[in-house]
């Protein structure tokens, strides 16, 4: 009997913290739009003397961090130097943490496309900082220290998921997750998230395979894609004879392949030894306490409260609340429309198909929550049809004006004068007295359908201006 | 008048308090020692001018004329130059830092300045402190006053040789593993190594990081003292220095001995010379005489000091120096072919003998497959040595040793390294063991000058210096360096 592939993946993640100050001196964190090394002291540049001094801040919002991935908090444990030379590490060894982490197991729970869910373990989570970036010319390199000694923490899976589409899960789980503790950005894109995977595979039952750690991953896809490249590359590899060996490859992304980056004899020895220029790290149990109730709502409990307080359907809560910016977005356009359910549909149908369509974050979404609220209300109060509210939405994307605005100078409000609405109903009856025969010949089943029809045209003529039930009514008594 | 450079910076604060000499002429007493003995032993690697120290004394001056004194104003002092100084050179005495500047004040400096005292330069050490000769230094050899031909030991050498040399009233020399006490012991000076966390090291470019401390360096045990009182105390930038009350280690220094329990360990006398065991056996005489308890004790590892040294100390200093890469600062080969080639070349170039020596050798202690057997053992053995001493010190209150195993040796005497590592054994525990040493000149052997050193408890230099001072009351002031 054949037994079938299986792919084993771990992930880890770095997430950069957005603390005010780095973590070892007390150069501002905020060098996003700043020139080149400006962010810079003696300390995040190595020169002699200096000491580094743990940014305390860094240390909760880790701790915050891990509380959200359910990872046990360790009361004790210290740094270790990681030792090679690179440029861009001024020290020429990076703080970290190596065998005795602030956190340890921990997990996510992650639901796949299919509603399967599933536990994904973590084993740590350990504090480090960040190195330079290094910039290459023709000739010459330079190097930007803005970001050196940045505080990171590094989340480490375990070897839990077996195919990419998990993965892929796992990081938009982890991205949520993490949102709500607003101790990162977790953004790829800017670089306050990174990850790493590593792969091997095996057949079902068997021992776990040789793995290999796939780099240069600059997008949830591009993880996924390069989970499926290495996985096909190594069955195929050890279907024709070969052996997978331990290594590290580069992600090409533009052409769709791993690459060797180097080989288990090219791996640098990191020569690991405690920190001696810092204390072990003591998290005392009433730290723990304070920043236990300092967590600010995760998404259970948002969800929670939404579908309690809102009373919208616990589908939608979910949907909303994958992403708090999201979240909070319904929440505003909610407060401001005073109706609730009407606001979760229009975000979960239109808006998060414009941002799909667009690419697009909610942060940079066109039409502001005050706007989106007001067009509901505009519906609600009766000023405008649901159909009209769907052309105001199309032009609010592109268009400054405020919706009542755009109303008052579109013409676009709901004709609630009955003489008016009137005159158009008999118009149309009089242009389609085939529909009134048929009407009246049409069974209590098949009546509603033939009004609507009716409907639709005196709705044409008006623009879609005219008020739905009012024209209703007035059909119906002609008809009778 | 008497000649100033010679005197105490106590002395010399009684004399200023009391009108009867200016701070300018300290300065210029100072200056003109120097102009005559610093070509003959070469203490300092760096020297402010005199017209510089002259106008810093006159601010001195003005606080002193209206009362505003602080603990040493106007007062000589100069450091080791790997002391960072906001402006001026800090080399380390290393051709890898020989044209750099530092951009910030090291802890130390700051309070010394804060202080009011005039630090008037650097003084000479081996490079990157690795040494106990002064001979590795980039800056050339420092002679040892008593001897000229002899060496200053090191790697404190110019902080010690420049005080026996009447070149400076105080100094800061900074101990690894018995830098600032053996030079004391080799130029009849006193040098007091602080509990490990007692000084600041934010500013002190970094040997061994669990190893380092800062410490002053003078020609009497009240001028430590002083010295002391003024660089101790918590660093919010360096996250190893302890927060202990802060009091004055002046209070009690001179209420002598009596009753004192003081332990002579048994295995530091073993491998000792006759002329060593003889300081020692008259030191426990005076000792007694002054009402002191002797007891024997026992610090059964001991031996395993050096090697334990010679294995932490090169693996921390191999990542230490890494930094000193050609890339921001620092030396930096003139051609080089790419980012690997410039790393090799510059260190190649800019690293002496020794400090190369130290960087493979902790490199290899660290490496896969042999931190186990090397990096860990050692600091399981440390901590063996650390509980030698607690254990020790429930039954006594000072230990004394000997300083050095002889006297200052020549400077073209032949010596392998590991014949120069295992000189340091008696020095070494105290740093391992993160505890204070302090070493008081004793006496002279065939005119070259030998210490004693006296360990104490954690955070107890009171205790050590009073021991200290104490001693030297019997034994009678050193006097210069007849040059």
């Amino acid at each position: 009997m054949t037994r079938e592939w299986e792919a084993v993946i771990g992930l880890e993640v770095h997430l950069q913290l957005k603390t005010n100050t780095k973590v070892w001196c007390s150069c501002s964190a905020d060098y996003d739009n700043s020139a080149e090394n400006t962010h810079v002291c003696p300390i995040c540049l190595g020169h002699p003397g200096v000491l580094p001094k743990l940014n305390e801040k860094v240390l909760d919002y880790a701790i915050k961090g891990a509380l959200a991935l359910n990872c046990h908090i360790n009361k004790e444990s210290k740094f270790d130097r990681k030792n090679y030379f690179y440029p861009d590490t001024p020290k020429n060894y990076q703080i970290t943490q190596f065998d005795e982490t602030y956190a340890g197991k921990g997990y996510v729970d992650i639901k796949l496309p299919s509603g399967k869910e599933k536990r994904v373990g973590i084993t740590k989570v350990q504090i480090e900082e960040d190195a330079g970036k290094s910039i290459h010319g023709t000739n010459e390199s330079y190097i930007n220290f803005n970001r050196a000694s940045m505080p990171l923490i590094e989340i480490i899976s375990d070897p839990d998921m077996r195919s990419s589409e998990e993965a892929y899960e796992y990081l938009n789980t982890l991205k949520s997750i993490i949102q709500y503790t607003e101790i990162s950005d977790v953004s790829m894109e800017k670089g306050s998230l990174r990850c790493d995977a590593n792969i091997s595979v095996r057949k079902v039952g068997d021992k776990f395979g040789t793995r290999v750690e796939v780099k240069n991953l600059n997008s949830f896809k591009a993880v996924a894609k390069a989970i499926d490249y290495e996985i096909g590359r190594q069955i195929e590899h050890i279907e024709n004879g070969g052996t997978v060996d331990q290594e590290t490859r580069l992600w090409d992304e533009a052409n769709g392949v791993t690459r060797i980056m180097r080989s288990k004899e090219e791996a640098n020895d990191y020569r690991y030894f405690p920190e001696p220029d810092l204390v072990r790290i003591v998290i005392e149990e009433d730290r723990l306490e304070r920043l236990k109730a300092e967590m600010p709502e995760s998404k259970l409990e948002k969800m929670k409260r939404f579908s309690e307080t809102y009373k919208i359907k616990e589908t939608d809560a979910e949907i909303i609340c994958l992403d708090i910016a999201l979240a909070d977005y319904f929440e505003k356009v909610a407060t401001k429309s005073k109706n609730p359910q009407i606001s979760a549909n229009w975000i979960i149908t239109e808006v998060l198909r414009v941002l799909k369509d667009e690419n697009k974050e909610i942060g940079e979404f066109a039409i502001s929550s005050e706007d989106l609220g007001e067009i509901i209300s505009l519906i609600g109060g009766g000023t405008i049809s649901s159909k009209i509210a769907k052309d105001l939405f199309l032009i609010k994307l592109t268009d400054a004006r405020s919706p009542s605005q755009i109303v008052k100078d579109e013409g676009m409000a709901q004709v609630a004068d009955t003489g008016a609405i009137e005159s158009i109903v008999d118009e149309v009856l009089s242009k389609n007295e085939k529909m009134i025969v048929d009407y009246k010949e049409a069974d209590e089943g098949r009546r509603p359908r033939v009004l609507q029809g009716l409907m639709g045209q005196v709705m044409k003529v008006s623009k879609g201006k005219a008020n739905p039930q009012i024209v209703t009514e007035l059909l119906l008594k002609k008809l009778s | 008048m008497e000649n100033l450079y010679s005197l105490s910076a106590v002395e010399l604060k009684k004399m200023l308090e009391a009108k009867e000499i200016k701070v300018e002429d300290i300065v210029n007493s100072i200056y003109d020692r120097i102009d005559k003995v610093e070509g003959l032993v070469n203490s300092f690697v760096e020297l402010i001018s005199r017209e510089e120290a002259l106008s810093l004394a006159k601010i001195a001056q003005e606080n002193i004329d209206n009362s505003k004194a602080r603990a040493l104003e106007g007062i000589l002092v100069a450091i080791k130059n790997n002391m960072v100084t906001d402006g001026g050179k800090t080399t380390a005495s290393s051709k890898m830092l020989d044209n750099y500047e530092g951009v910030y004040d090291a802890t130390v400096v700051k309070k010394l300045k804060d202080a009011g005292a005039i630090i008037i330069g650097k003084t000479n050490m081996d490079e990157f402190a690795m040494g106990s000769t002064t001979k590795t230094s980039y800056a050339g050899e420092t002679k040892n006053p008593w001897d000229l031909e002899r060496v200053p030991g090191g790697s404190s050498g110019g902080s010690a040789s420049s005080l026996a040399a009447g070149e400076v009233t105080l100094t800061l020399g900074s101990d690894t593993g018995g830098s600032i006490r053996q030079p004391a012991s080799f130029n009849g000076v006193v040098g007091l190594k602080p509990t490990y966390g007692r000084v600041s090291r934010f500013g002190l470019i970094a040997f061994a990081s669990s190893l380092d401390q800062i410490g002053p360096m003078g020609r009497r045990v009240d001028d430590v003292a002083l010295m002391f009182d003024v660089i101790k105390g918590y660093d919010d930038a360096d996250a190893t220095s302890v927060k202990v009350e802060e009091e004055s280690v002046l209070t009690e220094i001179n209420n002598g001995v009596k009753g004192l329990r003081i332990g002579i360990p048994k295995e530091y006398l073993e491998e000792a010379n006759d002329d060593i065991k003889a300081v020692i056996n008259e030191a426990v005489a005076k000792y007694k005489e002054l009402g002191a308890e002797i007891v024997d004790i026992s610090l059964p590892h001991t031996e395993y000091s050096p090697s334990t040294y010679y294995i932490i100390a090169p693996a921390e200093a191999s990542s230490n120096l890494a930094r000193f890469d050609g890339v921001r600062y620092g030396y930096r080969a003139e051609n080089f072919d790419g980012v690997e080639d410039l790393y090799i070349k510059s260190r190649s170039e800019g690293f002496g003998d020794e400090v190369k020596r130290r960087i493979m050798i902790g490199t290899y202690v660290l490496s896969a497959g042999f931190y186990d057997a090397y990096y860990k053992k050692a600091q399981q053995v440390r901590r063996l040595i650390k509980n030698d001493f607690d254990k020790a010190f429930e039954s006594v209150d000072v230990i004394l040793t000997p300083a050095t195993t002889g006297t200052a040796f020549k400077l073209d005497e032949p010596k392998t390294p590991v014949e120069l590592y295992l000189e340091d054994v008696y020095t070494i525990p105290a740093n391992l063991a993160g505890l204070p040493g302090l070493v008081v000149p004793a006496t002279k052997v065939q005119g070259l000058p030998v210490g004693i050193q006296l360990l104490g408890k954690a955070f107890d230099e009171k205790t050590l210096l009073r021991a200290g001072k104490a001693f030297e009351n019997v034994v009678g002031k050193m006097e210069l360096a007849n040059l």
